[in-house]
């Protein structure tokens, strides 16, 4: 079976170079940048294009530094992820 | 934020945003050192006031601690306590605005140590506030002292040889001890070193707030935590640390949870 499609985005100015999302990624999506932002840190980065959308990585980022996007999917899987995001998330769902 | 920082998914627009920064989170750098579980707390402590839409009701007591500054990082009303006394404070604070959400976010020092008996007799009266105790083991704003709860053979800067249960006594289960006691409403041992932990921790925060409604006593959600400034370990390793030597003696799980009846009467 194929699996979901997901999207992080990385603030990486944020990033602390802590490695938790990187440990926590069961897909190996995420590695550290060999390159320091402005702080000084290594920050994570990602590699391979097989995120899934988890959202563990993000669970774990104690400076909350990442978004994560989840493919559009049909009717019935829909429903079953908008209980994942209210139980996830905190994004404002109806226009606060 | 820099839109340097951003490697931005192509598709992003034609995907559903299934996670992202709390709003009542400001957003500035936390101070706290990387991996740091005061910051995770931090994080998801928003995102369950976001989800239950209580920011504009909710009051919280800041500690004498490395969580000295909560207030600068959490969009709600804030008060700084002097050290140990958060629950003193939110005893006060609670008996003016009895209908607000009230809770103190306080360290192990604070809340074992100093604290210890504002922290008890809180409990013992059945305030109607949450207590978030971040269980580190160890003095983390100070340089890495022993705490109460500090492991049985554990160095720090003042238990160069480990700590001796002779001399000190053995780590100190406050969330256990405060659970004996009737006032003691809710009592949960959680932690937010992976994501499976997160998840339930923001349930055990959910529930806390929830219950705050029924008035029916003290709720407490310790967070057993890591320090990887003060145990000299990296944040990775400090988590894996804590796995075998803080869950060990502080199992992670509910202590206290109210029956049916307490609930319904
Ligand atoms: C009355 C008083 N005594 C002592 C101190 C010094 N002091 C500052 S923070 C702290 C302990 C903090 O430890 P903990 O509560 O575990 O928080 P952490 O920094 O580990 O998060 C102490 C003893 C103080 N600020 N005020
Ligand atoms: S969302 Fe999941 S799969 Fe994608 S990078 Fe994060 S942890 Fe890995
Ligand atoms: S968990 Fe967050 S702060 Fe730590 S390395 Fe990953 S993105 Fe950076
Ligand atoms: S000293 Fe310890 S508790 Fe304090 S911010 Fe650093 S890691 Fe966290």
């Amino acid at each position: 079976m194929a699996k979901v499609k997901g999207e992080v985005k990385i603030a990486i100015e944020t990033c602390k170079g802590c490695e938790l999302c990187i440990h926590e990624c069961p897909q190996e999506t995420l590695v550290m940048s060999d390159e320091l932002n402005q702080r000084g840190y290594h920050y994570a980065v990602v590699a391979i294009d097989n995120c899934t959308g988890c959202t563990n990585c993000a669970l774990v980022c104690p400076d909350a530094c990442i978004t994560v996007y989840r493919e559009q999917r049909g009717k019935k899987k829909l429903v079953a992820q908008l209980s994942n995001i209210t139980e996830n998330v905190t994004i404002t769902i109806d226009g606060r | 934020m820099s839109e340097k920082g951003t490697v931005v998914a192509e598709k992003a627009s034609e995907m559903d945003l299934v996670y992202c920064r709390p709003e009542s989170l400001l957003d500035v750098r936390m101070h706290y050192c990387p991996g740091c579980g005061h910051t995770t707390t931090h994080k998801i402590l928003m995102e369950v006031i976001d989800q239950l839409n209580i920011q504009e009701e909710t009051i919280g007591v800041a500690p004498v601690g490395c969580a000295v500054l909560a207030y600068e990082y959490l969009n709600v009303d804030m008060h700084q306590a002097a050290h140990g006394r958060a629950t003193a404070v939110a005893t006060g604070i609670k008996a003016v605005q009895p209908d607000k959400y009230v809770f103190t976010y306080q360290g192990d020092g604070d809340l074992a140590a100093i604290g210890t008996a504002e922290t008890i007799h809180s409990a013992n009266r059945g305030e109607n506030f949450l207590i978030i105790f971040i269980n580190n083991g160890i003095y983390g704003m100070t340089g890495g002292q022993m705490a109460p709860t500090t492991p049985i053979g554990e160095k720090t800067a003042t238990s160069p040889y480990g700590r001796d249960k002779k001399t000190a006594g053995a780590p100190i289960d406050i969330t256990n001890l405060l659970a004996q006691l009737p006032g003691t409403f809710y009592a949960t041992r959680q932690a937010v070193h992976s994501a499976n932990a997160v998840r339930k921790t923001k349930k055990a925060l959910i529930k806390a707030f929830e219950y705050q409604k029924l008035d029916k006593g003290l709720c407490i959600v310790e967070v057993v935590s890591n320090c990887p400034s003060g145990w000299k370990l990296t944040p990775y390793e400090s988590n894996e640390w804590m796995k075998e030597h803080m869950m060990t003696i502080y199992p992670l799980g509910d202590i206290k949870t109210p029956s049916k009846e307490d609930l319904l009467s």
